[in-house]
């Protein structure tokens, strides 16, 4: 900037210019996330309710969230869609990028297609959804239409089958990003390997099953961190599709925080729902980071 | 042989093709229904193509549909929407781009571990921090503000940022920052003169992803808002469960197209660099 200064001066402000440009952020993540962290799980061993009272009543929020049934309800949807998403989109992303990787004319077009519901917003999502699926006017009356008269769809609000509702919306909007992480994966994959075994006979199928697949390895975890990653946060789309309904069927972690939190004035059940979640997250990132890491640094 | 792979060639495109069609039909139903009216859409069903294509759902969405109480359609919520996404993008893109400067090509004893802090803020589950922002929000007087949600916003999206530039950055050799300030060039400088210019293609990706996920947010916007104050996702929410005694589909799909036109806007005109991000932020670190 100044080009008088003089290089003794020069020293001082490169040495203390970086720290200078990184503090707001650091002192922004430090206050508003970990700070924040640290107040939420105080927020979680006392009896608030709509507002914050910092009365201590050590685990008592957990043991009450521990025996609340719809927390469990909340928790075994998660494991349900979890699984459920997870491997619909990981089998359907895995199988659309293996065929697009076979030098397919219109690749350009067809991977936007299978990407852009990524660009929208999960309430968007949800709200088409909730329309094409709804029990009247959606598809069972276009089932009817074709021919089929019997045919019923009554999911979204059926108490025992909402929550899968969920995973067909998710599955749509996600799968084409999964696409997306491994075909950049196969396409960085060197190509003499292939060819190497095409010239021993092995079959497509075959050559893409022992040898190309167990090469994108690294690219599977990643992308199986993402997903399990969205999958806990999910919220809005939830929200959008059933509401948890009907009743609290088709409740998720999240879902069950925000109303605790926010609508029900249990405050204190909410920070420790969350805390929960938190500590779901951490088991699986920790290990995850911590590989990354050290694989880093031997390769 | 060569009959074989022909077979399994039209067999593949057959299969592309399909689901291409499975992936476009939610987009064609918002479409289709959005230019129908209710009387249509009960005689019709879902893939009926309209007869008579009326735009009265998209200017009800607009303009006069409740959501909830007050019944002023989706107009106010998208501007304010506009209102949060373009300071919120701006000020966090600025940072992640001075951030990611520092820790790449000023590391200081210690900037690794306020790498590692940063980085970890990608994965946190934001509900941990609701309620302590709620708290403080309303402390500073921005509870229920635009301003409330830029500040969240931007705090949220700072880990991503970072990320995206420091990554970008790495790769730019550290000889021609060495080069500069052997000619007497200073921190900021070597930044406006080198670094920046070369920082247009992360830049692009950074302002698209941060403008997508936060155009997009449901959680801070029904968490931190307050009637004035409402992002577009809030609206069409509440706009798409308000129970009225007609649920007029055409109405909550021409809404539902208006909160998705800007993100599909950006991905149509700049795809190739949505997709970047969303690699970029998958390898993360």
């Amino acid at each position: 900037m100044s080009t008088t200064t003089h290089s003794a001066h020069y020293g001082f402000a490169e040495r203390w210019l970086p720290r200078l440009v990184l503090a707001p952020s650091f002192v922004l993540s430090l206050v508003f996330i970990y700070g924040f962290i640290a107040w939420n799980g105080y927020l979680s061993f006392t009896a608030s309710r709509i507002m914050p009272n910092y009365e201590w009543v050590g685990l008592d929020q957990y043991r009450i969230l521990f025996e609340n049934e719809r927390w469990w309800v909340a928790v075994q949807n998660l494991g349900l869609f979890g699984l459920l998403f997870i491997a619909g989109a990981m089998g359907i992303g895995i199988f659309l990028a293996v065929l697009l990787d076979q030098k397919i004319r219109a690749e350009g077009v067809l991977r936007t297609i299978y990407l852009y519901p990524l660009a929208l917003s999960f309430i968007v999502t949800g709200t088409a959804w909730k329309w094409m699926l709804n029990p009247g006017l959606g598809l069972e009356k276009l089932m009817h239409d074709w021919g089929f008269a019997n045919f019923t769809f009554d999911w979204l609000v059926n108490p025992d089958y909402s929550i899968y509702t969920v995973v067909i919306a998710a599955i749509w909007q996600s799968s084409g990003f999964v696409m997306a992480l491994f075909l950049a994966g196969l396409r960085g994959i060197d190509d003499s390997i292939i060819k190497a075994a095409q010239i021993d006979g092995a079959s497509l199928p075959r050559i893409y099953w022992r040898i190309v697949l167990p090469a994108l390895r690294p690219v599977f975890f990643s992308t199986l961190m993402i997903l399990s990653h969205i999958a806990i946060k999910s919220f809005d789309l939830v929200m959008a599709l059933t509401g948890g309904g009907p009743g609290f069927s088709s409740d998720v972690p999240a879902t069950f925080m925000y109303q605790m939190a926010f609508t029900r004035g249990q405050m204190g059940l909410g920070a420790a729902s969350s805390m929960m979640m938190l500590a779901t997250v951490a088991a699986l990132v920790v290990p995850y980071l911590y590989s990354e890491l050290r694989s880093k640094r031997r390769g | 042989m060569a009959d074989q792979s022909k077979f399994w060639r039209t067999v593949i495109y057959g299969v592309l093709f399909l689901v291409a069609v499975y992936y476009l039909l939610p987009l064609y139903v918002m479409l289709t229904t959005s230019v129908k009216s209710m009387d249509e859409i009960r005689a019709g069903n879902l893939l009926s193509l309209p007869l008579d294509i009326t735009f009265a759902a998209w200017s009800k969405a607009w303009s006069s549909a409740c959501t909830g109480v007050d019944c002023g359609g989706l107009a106010p919520y998208f501007w304010n929407s506009v209102m949060m996404v373009i300071p919120a993008v701006a000020i966090s893109t600025v940072l992640g781009a001075v951030n990611g400067y520092v820790l790449s090509k000023w590391q200081f004893r210690g900037s690794e571990v306020v790498f590692a802090m940063i980085l970890f803020g990608v994965f946190i589950p934001f509900q941990v921090l609701l309620l302590p922002m709620a708290q403080t929000l309303g402390v500073f007087g921005m509870a229920s503000s635009i301003s409330g949600l830029v500040f969240v916003h931007v705090v949220c999206g700072l880990a991503s940022t970072t990320l995206f530039f420091r990554n970008y950055y790495v790769g730019i050799p550290d000889e021609l920052i060495k080069a500069a300030r052997l000619d007497g060039a200073g921190f900021w400088r070597i930044f406006f003169r080198i670094i920046l210019p070369m920082s247009t293609p992360i830049l692009t990706v950074t302002v698209i992803w941060q403008f997508t996920q936060i155009w997009n947010d449901f959680l801070f916007g029904v968490v931190f808002s307050s009637i004035e104050s409402r992002p577009i996702t809030v609206g069409l929410n509440n706009l798409a469960n308000t129970s009225t005694s007609v649920k007029e589909y055409n109405v909550d799909m021409a809404a539902a197209l208006i909160a998705a036109l800007p993100t599909i806007v950006v991905y149509v005109l700049a795809g190739k660099y949505f997709v970047r991000g969303l690699t970029a932020g998958a390898v993360k670190g």
